[in-house]
């Protein structure tokens, strides 16, 4: 049993106007999408500002509620539950088992508490005794490589990716065993991007985490994650495991993303395949593969039916009517 | 997998002491740099002092008439006199010009009155509670119609500068409670309003837009004269309270709807959400700390209005009605050109609520730049 099935799910906004408050349409933001994440695994979700990738993230946190579909949730010793339809009120145990690590480290932590208050918070509304975590809080600190004075000291004596720390040590107080990482280094500079990367991954080598983590380009998320689903309007477009997607991608818009990530070796010349124009707006996709009107590849037949995600050979799936014949351009 | 371990500078204890500052230090360290406002803060607790200490201040009972000595003029304290350090003032001789009917007063430089520190005079309760008679200053054993009058008298022959010290007490102190009052139903209707949203928010905002397109000085005049001639002073007094901050709170309230709603966004708040913190932890302890600097800023701009509103009322004689006194009250007596020709030191009682009105407008400014360290 996986640890997280996500079957279909949709969130939908309704568009009103008028004095009446009519619907007049509607934006989808997540429109059908479709994934599971295995424990110990981490998945990473890609794709441009506006893409519903942070939609997906906040829907399985259920800090939105999706309009329909199934989010499956499979503790260990536990039964399945649908975190989809679980009112409110009886989301609340469940919670401890999904953690958030969020990206704008200076919004994240509540600069009137101190950081020893902020990373045992989790521990505190959860009811475990003070002594319990004070030595829980001192572990974590030591975890994510923090001095233990830090827990007498409040955030504005921090540095973004000090802060990032310890946001990430607060979403391990309850050793869940769920981690959504919304673009948990994109607000930090490339060096300390470096150093919260590695801290991720001795983290998961450590304590076998399974994570969502959700980035808007693809840079960072090779070293990070198993697999990688690419989004573009509020659907999946190409999953895939990590190397296969980044030395062959069977979608265009990943070969888009791809020749977006930053060589670092600056004689090499890229064949350059960035994605031209502006994301579609999923209030009005466009008809037929919503990427076509920013395809290179487009044919008639991508203009009128829309492609359903297949299963390649390669272990992934992608929705793409020309995936077979195409020969599209990975790295190295 | 290699990980590097951030590497602390060095650190100092300046350094130590702004990592381990509260909010409320950084606020004031914020607020000390803006002078000005640090200057009203002083003059604004002055102020205060004055109101709790009144009676105290006062050199004459405010509320004694005398027609034989009305219209004083301001009467200045000599200092020294044969060479040595004793205050004193002149006696006073009103005579009658025959022509105008009008009393003019000559100073009697044989009967020199001594001005003492402490001296006792008419009965009062210090702080609302112990009973005394000693004033800080004044003149001992003072037969009728004496006294020292340092702003001079009125109409009735009152002490303009002992009825200005017990002004200062109702009129601060009812902008005080006007205020308070103001800050119960702004935080709370602003807090349900912003915290529910739907259609409880677009109610309580189109009743502060409704509250807010009535022009305040006909609907306090409705009110005002709704007020039964029979009630005590204080009654009316507390019916004047509730008046002002009936259009008062609705500032408050957007304030705090508005605070609630950008708060409920904030990835701090979320994250005790996600956390498992119930809804009650997450408003006190996250969200209200939060904007409480915010609602102080509020509450000290409202202030000068809330004082402003009872003078202006009680001047158009639909606040408080003598014999209670106010800052409003004192400027009614100088309402007419006949008393302001022959009278002007009366306009004196407009000084401390100008003075009082700028330092609270400064005072919050100040407070509302300090007020969010960490912006």
């Amino acid at each position: 049993m996986n640890l997280l099935e996500v079957q279909d799910l949709q969130k939908h906004y309704p568009i009103h106007a008028g004095l009446l408050r009519r619907e007049v349409g509607r934006v989808r933001a997540v429109d059908g999408v479709s994934f599971q994440i295995a424990r110990g695994e981490t998945l990473a979700l890609v794709g441009e500002s506006g893409c519903g990738k942070t939609t997906v993230s906040r829907c399985i946190l259920r800090a939105l509620t999706p309009t329909s579909g199934a989010i499956r949730f499979t503790p260990e010793n536990g039964r399945a539950v649908d975190l989809a339809t679980l009112p409110k009120r009886q989301m609340r145990p469940l919670r401890r088992h999904i953690q958030m690590i969020f990206q704008d480290p200076y919004a994240s932590l509540n600069p009137r508490m101190m950081v020893g208050d902020i990373i045992t918070e989790p521990l505190k509304v959860n009811g475990v005794p003070a002594a319990e975590r004070r030595e829980r809080l001192m572990e974590l600190l030591e975890l994510v490589q923090m001095p233990p004075g830090s827990r007498t000291r409040f955030p504005h004596a921090f540095s973004g990716g000090q802060r990032q720390r310890i946001g990430i040590a607060r979403a391990l107080a309850l050793h869940p065993q769920l981690i959504v990482a919304d673009e948990p280094v994109s607000a930090l500079d490339v060096s300390v991007q470096a150093q919260i990367i590695n801290l991720l991954l001795d983290l998961q080598d450590r304590l076998g985490l399974s994570m969502l983590f959700v980035a808007h380009d693809l840079s960072v998320v090779r070293h990070v994650s198993d697999r990688v689903a690419v989004m573009y309007v509020g659907r999946i477009v190409e999953v895939a495991p990590t190397d296969a997607l980044y030395r062959a991608p069977r979608h265009p818009y990943t070969e888009a993303l791809l020749a977006a990530v930053p060589a670092p070796d600056p004689n090499r010349q890229h064949r350059r395949r960035v994605a031209q124009g502006e994301v579609a707006d999923p209030a009005r996709p466009p008809p037929g593969c919503a990427f076509h009107p920013r395809c290179p590849y487009t044919v008639d037949r991508c203009r009128t039916e829309r492609p359903e995600l297949a299963a390649t050979e390669s272990g992934g799936w992608v929705s793409c009517h020309r995936a077979r014949e195409l020969e599209l351009a990975g790295v190295r | 997998m290699s990980v590097t371990v951030a590497n602390d500078p060095p650190v100092t204890a300046p350094e130590v002491r702004f990592a381990q500052a509260t909010q409320l230090q950084l606020t004031w360290w914020r607020f000390r740099r803006h002078k000005l406002a640090l200057a009203s803060l002083v003059l604004v607790v002055l102020f205060y002092l004055v109101a709790i200490f009144a009676d105290f201040l006062a050199a004459n009972d405010p509320h004694a008439t005398d027609a034989r000595r009305s219209f004083i003029p301001p009467q200045g304290i000599h200092l020294f006199d044969e060479g040595g350090f004793n205050p004193h003032v002149y006696g006073l001789k009103g005579v009658r010009d025959m022509r105008t009917f009008k009393l003019s007063y000559t100073p009697d430089a044989s009967r020199k009155l001594p001005v003492r520190l402490f001296v006792r005079g008419y009965d009062y309760d210090l702080l609302g509670f112990i009973p005394t008679s000693i004033h800080l200053f004044g003149i001992d054993d003072a037969g009728p119609g004496e006294g020292v009058f340092l702003f001079g008298t009125d109409q009735l022959g009152r002490d303009l500068y002992s009825r200005m010290m017990v002004a200062t007490r109702v009129s601060l102190s009812i902008g005080l409670a006007g205020v308070t009052l103001s800050l119960f139903l702004g935080v709370l209707l602003g807090g349900i309003s912003g915290l529910y949203g739907g259609w409880v928010d677009t109610l309580i905002q189109r009743l502060i837009e409704l509250l807010r397109s009535v022009p305040t000085i006909p609907l306090w005049m409705g009110l005002a004269a709704a007020l039964p001639n029979t009630w005590s002073v204080t009654q009316v007094y507390f019916a004047i309270t509730l008046i002002i901050s009936l259009i008062g709170w609705t500032d408050l309230a957007r304030v705090v709807r508005g605070r609630f709603l950008a708060l409920r966004e904030e990835d701090f708040v979320i994250a005790a959400e996600l956390a498992g913190a119930s809804q009650g932890r997450i408003i006190f302890r996250h969200m209200l700390p939060s904007f409480a600097s915010h609602v102080i800023a509020a509450t000290t701009l409202a202030l000068p209005a809330m004082i402003i509103s009872e003078t202006s009322l009680s001047f158009l004689g639909l606040g408080l009605r003598p014999p209670a006194v106010s800052w409003g009250i004192l400027l009614q007596d100088a309402q007419n050109i006949q008393v302001l020709s022959g009278a002007p030191w009366l306009l004196l009682a407009a000084v401390p609520v100008t003075v009082v009105i700028l330092a609270f407008n400064f005072l919050g400014d100040g407070l509302r730049d300090a007020a969010d360290p960490y912006g």
